[in-house]
């Protein structure tokens, strides 16, 4: 394949651990890191949608206004990718519980938070954002799956293209079963053909997934979170330089370098 | 820049919804407009509704490799994926492309939501029981990663589930892929199955009829559930210069209005249905046919009628076909893509099956009865909760001339 060529001009991170990217910056640097508050800010949205959000929502919607924040483009405009590993397996257990009880009980609320593109729904509602957004699902491959779709629509239809990725931890038989155990999102704002943010390769191979090392407790994160799979495309962006290989499918991976800047 | 999209050859299809097996009980069933739907008669708790029920899924076996994926969303897969040889298209392009050139982008909105759902049934002591304790279906992605190990894909594998656009969208992405050479061909589609969090769910919302839905019907009551299994094989049309279907564009956006309704105005639908026409190189008097998504939902069928009263010129006919297969939400846009591959291919208007009484706000464009006409350009409307919309242009290939 011809390699897709995209800048990224704006990066979001949100985790128990980490409030945003600086602070993975901090922790490669072997600084201490503060924890954030443990309820997510995510400022676009109204009072009131932040009061109804789930977490999952939440943590999405962190990651997202952090990232567009930084990449200083008018939300409305930007087409979105929200993906996910297992979309909200909080609301999902309420779900089954009260279908396993009382079904006519099913809140209508509840019940419309259910569906995976959820936070793509509160998003583009909380921005006016009328441009296209996908909720996607790679399993364990879900963020470099969903880089490669929001990479090649920002490649193909030359337009500014944000990816979410999330994923928060699972409770009851479901969460026992998944074995989700830590909440992460990231955001990424890839554009095509600009000057500005940083530059990535993107290529696909049939070589197995690698990268730099990363700290014990980023490699604790990936091994309990298939979103934080985003790390060390992250820990690259923040060092400026290097490469690797990210998970699409089971059989095909997606080659990532840092271009020279220019 | 204009975007475009790049005409791409639809060199397989197939559909299995409530209506049969197949293109030709899809073919069989419009004719007659025999409608596929029955009294509920899914739930573990009663629920006064009709559904559109493929017979026969329980029976499915899958083979013996892929038993880690087995329930019933992944049965009616395999059941959809062994009609109209389909299993034998991409088997061919699978050979001629090697497999990695091949993607795989399947949209569904529950997956297989049923078997977590039985689970919590059947919990024991506070565990999902034996037979279900398999992390393989109890994630969104289930029916992809089946598919994909059942047709050997080494490709790119991505879910789509944007509720009921998710079946549509797969269409724009795979287009995306070829077009900027990732992949050579793509195998696109969907699957919902019947479960009780969508008929339950749409029940809280006061979404569902308790009679057969009445897509277009001024009495009009809400939904009926249904389920389908479809699947389509995109190739460039240079690899497949006689391949005799085209999809021509695909057009997307956001409503940017409510989670469970859509904008009463329409802004939203009518921006992914431009979009579409725009990268088709097509203006609305092009259109001969338009498959609506006509839920029987009030604020959809009034928010669709008035949008095709305002964009286009009386030629264009219009109709839903949930009235015969019921709605089966993730799998929507593949079933209905398939409806109109097949009303081009064989020349007639498919008609809105179910009305009694139509809507007094539906313009001259319905088609209440099915009418004989030759084809050249048809589109899907297929609008998601969340304020999804997708819209898909198809042609025959000696109609699909770019200005």
């Amino acid at each position: 394949m011809n390699a897709l060529h995209v800048r990224v001009e704006g990066i979001g991170l949100w985790s128990p651990q980490l409030a945003n990217f600086d602070a993975l910056r901090q922790l490669l640097g072997g600084e201490k890191t503060e924890a954030p508050d443990p309820r997510p800010h995510a400022g676009a949205l109204s009072p009131n949608e932040r009061r109804r959000a789930p977490q999952s929502v939440l943590v999405a919607i962190e990651a997202a206004s952090q990232a567009m924040t930084m990449s200083g483009r008018a939300a409305d405009s930007v087409a979105c990718v929200f993906a996910s590993g297992y979309g909200d397996q909080v609301t999902t257990d309420y779900m089954c519980q009260v279908l396993a009880r009382a079904p006519t009980e099913l809140s209508p609320t509840r019940f419309h938070n259910s569906v995976h593109n959820a936070s793509a729904g509160y998003w583009t509602i909380a921005t006016a954002c009328r441009a296209p957004s996908s909720a996607t699902c790679g399993g364990n491959a879900s963020f470099g799956a969903s880089l490669l779709e929001a990479a090649a629509l920002a490649c193909a239809d030359h337009r500014a293209v944000m990816l979410v990725c999330s994923d928060t931890a699972g409770v009851g038989p479901l969460g026992e079963l998944i074995g989700c155990t830590r909440a992460l999102g990231c955001a990424l704002v890839l554009a095509p053909g600009t000057s500005k943010g940083m530059p990535l390769r993107l290529c696909t191979t049939t070589s197995p997934p690698r990268h730099a090392s990363l700290p014990s407790d980023c490699m604790t994160w990936m091994g309990d979170n298939p979103s934080a799979a985003c790390l060390p495309l992250l820990a690259m962006l923040a060092r400026g330089e290097g490469e690797c290989v990210l998970a699409v499918s089971e059989r095909l991976a997606l080659h990532v370098q840092m271009e020279m800047m220019t | 820049m204009r975007a475009t999209t790049l005409p791409l050859a639809v060199t397989a299809y197939t559909v299995t919804s409530a209506l049969g097996l197949g293109q030709e009980a899809h073919l069989d069933a419009l004719a007659q407009q025999r409608s596929g739907l029955r009294p509920n008669d899914f739930s573990s708790a009663p629920l006064a509704c009709w559904i559109g029920r493929v017979d026969g899924v329980e029976a499915i076996a899958l083979p013996a490799p892929f038993a880690q994926w087995d329930c019933r969303n992944n049965r009616l897969a395999w059941l959809g994926l062994n009609q109209d040889q389909f299993l034998h298209d991409v088997r061919t392009a699978r050979e001629r492309y090697g497999a990695h050139r091949v993607a795989l982008l399947l949209g569904t909105s529950t997956a297989s939501i049923a078997a977590t759902e039985e689970g919590y049934r059947r919990l024991d002591g506070g565990r999902f029981p034996h037979d279900l304790h398999r992390t393989a279906i109890h994630t969104p992605h289930s029916l992809t990663a089946f598919v994909a190990a059942a047709l050997d894909i080494g490709g790119p594998c991505l879910t789509i589930s944007t509720a009921c656009s998710s079946s549509a969208k797969v269409f724009a992405s795979a287009e995306r892929l070829i077009r900027m050479d990732v992949v050579d061909a793509a195998i696109v589609g969907g699957v919902d199955s019947l479960c009780e969090s969508t008929l339950f769910g749409f029940n809280a919302l006061e979404l569902v009829s308790g009679e057969p839905c009445r897509p277009f019907d001024a009495q009009r009551r809400g939904i009926s559930i249904g389920e389908a299994a479809g699947f389509a094989l995109l190739e460039r049309t240079d690899a497949c210069p006689d391949a005799p279907l085209r999809l021509l564009g695909c057009g997307e956006s956001s409503d940017a209005h409510h989670m469970s309704t859509p904008d009463p105005q329409g802004v939203g639908a009518e921006i992914a249905l431009r979009d579409a026409l725009d990268r088709a190189g097509l203006n609305v008097s092009q259109v001969d046919y338009i498959n609506l998504h006509g839920t029987a939902s009030q604020k959809n069928d009034a928010m669709e009628a008035a949008l095709v009263a305002r964009l286009f010129p009386a030629r264009t006919r219009v109709s839903s076909t949930k009235g015969l297969t019921g709605h089966t939400l993730g799998a929507a846009g593949i079933v209905e893509a398939v409806i109109t591959l097949l009303a081009l291919r064989e020349g007639f208007v498919p008609g809105n099956a179910g009305v009694l009484h139509a809507d007094p706000a539906c313009s001259a464009h319905f088609a209440w009865h099915n009418e004989p006409r030759p084809l050249k350009v048809a589109s899907s409307h297929s609008f998601g909760f969340g304020g999804n919309n997708a819209c898909l242009v198809f042609a025959h290939a000696d109609a699909s001339a770019h200005p």
